[in-house]
């Protein structure tokens, strides 16, 4: 038996094993994959207080590092369900069962995806969730992103720099994003903007040939040939498995306010897949120390 | 056994010829996520000996990368018998890894 469990190794989940282990509590963090969650993904991290640059690889290594030197235990299984058991709380992994007193639900999110027919066959041929990952394999190429939020227009002022023309498509005819990137990418000779309109379907032989896009208002259908679509269309969070445990919004996130506890006795949510404004590395990490504070208060009060 | 470094010098010798399945992982020092999925393949490269496991830097390594159509990474890539026959893109867990070479 836990004092508690910390479901999700990214930077909420992590920060909160180091404050429960500074705490003086027993702290198991269960991972699916890997430590670090969406934040390997970015190259450099610019807004993190202290260091100027920093990986997010690096990042994440060194706080798994500092949970695990103040003796908080990983194990890489996928927590599928929590089962309250005699007041405490059973997480189900698909090989194991872990027992606890309280649980912190840290399981951030995964990319939205389009929903069309050969998306999953296609991912990696052609079609691709991160522009700063995979856009040196479309230099001179062309490509297309689909979405319409910040890292849709982030990802296509990237891939203006390296591809022969970027394509944006977008459901609606103005961005959510910021206006300043926006207008840089309007100013861009080999940028296309298709307002109004949705990728439906995909054409393809062993790899991604070209798209059809269908214009919202008279429903016409434009066919583009490309090497390379770049989805940003959201994320998802990563909350279904505990979904009859504990009370989500429309949209799928933990309903939490800033303590971090869920409608659930002795649950607690920290990071991406809470309520919240600001989804950030630092309000990440914030979550995780206000999460395990408050779980530390549960299990004492136990 | 530990994972091999191969290039195009060493990929027809130490994959296409391999008596044992080849678990090919394509990546790059930039790429986060192959980096994070490094210690997983060591890990399995050194618990058993089924099939073995190389690593091949995209950027270093054009030909091949372009020879086996890599778009994105990281991308583990099984051959058998000088054929691929399992590929898979993207941060997967290490039974996943293992499971890809076994099944391929």
């Amino acid at each position: 038996m836990y004092d508690i469990i910390v479901i999700g190794g990214g930077p909420a989940g992590m920060t909160a094993a180091i404050y429960a282990r500074r705490a003086a509590k027993s702290v198991l963090v269960l991972e699916a994959v890997a430590c670090g969650g969406q934040i390997i993904n970015t190259p450099d991290i610019e807004n993190y207080p202290v260091e100027a640059h920093i990986s997010g690889f690096d990042f994440s290594n060194r706080v798994h590092q500092q949970a695990k030197d103040l003796g908080a235990e990983f194990i890489f299984e996928k927590a599928v369900g929590i089962r309250e058991e005699n007041g405490f709380k059973t997480v189900v992994t698909a090989k194991n069962t872990y027992q606890a007193k309280a649980v912190i639900l840290a399981t951030g999110s995964e990319n939205r995806k389009l929903g069309l027919e050969d998306e999953d066959r296609l991912t990696g041929r052609g079609i691709s969730y991160c522009a700063t990952c995979d856009g040196n394999f479309y230099r001179n190429k062309t490509v297309a992103v689909v979405g319409g939020g910040n890292t849709a227009l982030e990802d296509a002022l990237y891939l203006a720099d390296l591809a022969k023309q970027v394509y944006l498509i977008h459901r609606r005819d103005s961005f959510r994003g910021e206006e300043a990137s926006a207008s840089r990418l309007k100013e861009r000779e080999n940028v296309e903007i298709i307002y109004n309109a949705n990728v439906t379907r995909l054409l393809s032989e062993k790899r991604l040939k070209a798209i059809e896009v269908t214009d919202k208002n008279d429903g016409s259908i434009r066919t583009i040939e490309l090497n390379g679509l770049f989805i940003a269309v959201g994320r998802v969070p990563e909350n279904q498995n505990f979904a009859s445990l504990v009370d989500l919004d429309d949209a799928g996130y933990v309903i939490a306010g800033e303590d971090c506890r869920t409608n659930a006795d002795g649950i607690f949510v920290a990071g991406d897949n809470r309520t919240k404004l600001l989804r950030q590395l630092v309000t990440a990490t914030a979550d995780g120390a206000m999460a395990a504070t408050e779980a530390v208060k549960y299990v004492n009060g136990l | 056994m530990a994972v091999i470094e191969v290039t195009k010098e060493n990929f027809e010798a130490e994959v296409l010829r391999s008596e044992v399945p080849v678990l090919a992982d394509f990546n790059a020092d930039w790429c986060g996520p192959c980096r994070s999925m490094r210690p997983m393949l060591d890990e399995l490269a050194e618990e058993q000996d089924s099939f073995k496991i190389v690593s091949i830097n995209i950027d270093d390594e054009d030909e091949l990368t372009d020879e086996y159509d890599v778009s994105s990474i990281p991308c583990l890539v099984v051959f058998k018998g000088g054929e691929e026959v399992n590929r898979s893109v993207g941060l997967i867990p290490k039974d996943a890894i293992a499971a890809l070479a076994v099944e391929g």
